[in-house]
């Protein structure tokens, strides 16, 4: 019984001290995506533009998906010329870079096209139906889709030109 | 066959009660057993009318709204779909509405939302594999607490017995003699 009573604190108390440090060791930022090393699912953008581009045209082509909003400072900001710059760099190599808008005003969303003079296409997504579709739970995501329509990797944050250059490497 | 009485067989039946056996019959119900019997009657009919909700007679906005209250809102801190404000939660009410619509069912409409967002979409895990310490854990810490509390009540009863148990010791005779004389006094 004695021995019995000097074990019943350390029992009680492993399991709750275990949970937490599993608890402290994970990011309760980061949300692993189901999505990653399975088919991207099918969109059809309709950029601003007036252009339209979907994932069946895109078929052997390496796709840069990044999910943005003209409201998201600085991340947004921040990454939107390292986008451009990679679209430019890669663009004759059989990449493509794609922008999707998401719970924005067309206008900022505009202004913000031409603040930092993004040539790649760029469409809203009036309905979040392909921001809800990719599991995206805020801005800035971006969805590295491979050339068999794979989604190779997921960032969440803003992206650098040599997190962009280094994935986009890996799916050529 | 009045009120509650009934013949059947040649011999009177209580709708309840007890059998009487020198009459034959069973005792016409007294107001407690047709209290307990109605209020059985009413925890069926609430248990069964709960359990079939989901299936039958719920409108298209009430099984969005209870879908939606199943998922957690993305956007926010601890808030569901359904008691979110944000866009992106509008969104998806929507999404599940017009999936409701177009015919799917609640679990398809899951199902969806887990292969894009992973089961933390959920606000309650699935009763499955891991997921079961976080349904019966609190069941456990439950029956755990209620095991130390009645542990504990034994044990104070138990030694709060033991001096009774014990033989007590004589009594002094001066004071016998002394109680016999209050006793005495009192006219007992």
């Amino acid at each position: 019984m004695a021995t019995w009573k000097k074990l019943i604190v350390p029992i009680a108390i492993t399991p709750i001290l275990l949970l937490l440090a599993y608890g402290f060791k994970t990011n309760p930022r980061q949300v692993p995506s189901p999505l990653v090393g399975n088919s991207a699912p099918p969109f059809a953008l309709s950029s601003f533009d007036g252009g339209t581009t979907g994932l069946e045209q895109l078929r052997g082509t390496a796709i840069v998906l990044n999910f943005w909003a003209s409201w998201c400072f600085p991340a947004c900001f921040e990454e939107a010329p390292a986008l451009e710059a990679a679209w430019r760099a890669y663009k004759d190599r059989g990449v493509m870079v794609i922008g999707v808008d998401i719970q924005d005003r067309e206008a900022d969303a505009k202004a913000f096209i031409e603040r930092f003079k993004l040539s790649f296409p760029n469409g809203p997504d009036p309905q979040g139906r392909m921001s809800i579709d990719y599991g995206v739970y805020g801005v800035p995501e971006t969805f590295f889709i491979n050339r068999e329509g794979k989604i190779h990797y997921k960032h969440v944050g803003a992206l650098t030109k040599q997190m962009l250059q280094g994935k986009i490497e890996e799916m050529l | 066959m009045r009120g509650s009485m009934f013949q059947v067989g040649g011999s009177k039946l209580g709708r309840s009660g007890t059998w009487h056996p020198e009459l034959g019959t069973r005792n016409s119900p007294t107001k407690g057993s047709r209290m307990r019997n109605t209020f059985l009657a009413l925890l069926i009919v609430g248990v069964v009318g709960v359990w079939l909700r989901p299936a039958v007679g719920v409108g298209l906005e009430e099984q969005t709204q209870l879908l939606a209250a199943e998922l957690r809102c993305p956007v926010c801190q601890n808030l569901s779909v359904g008691d979110s404000p944000s866009e992106m939660a509008n969104q998806m009410r929507e999404l599940v509405r017009e999936k409701l619509k177009n015919g799917e069912s609640p679990e398809q409409i899951r199902a969806y939302f887990v292969s894009r967002y992973g089961e933390w979409i959920l606000l309650a895990p699935k009763r499955q594999g891991f997921n079961w310490v976080a349904w019966l854990l609190p069941f456990g810490a439950i029956l755990g607490g209620v095991g130390v509390i009645g542990f504990v009540v034994r044990r104070s009863v138990s030694r709060s017995r033991a001096p009774g148990d014990a033989q007590l010791p004589p009594l002094d005779p001066r004071y016998a003699s002394r109680l016999q004389a209050e006793l005495k006094e009192w006219g007992q």
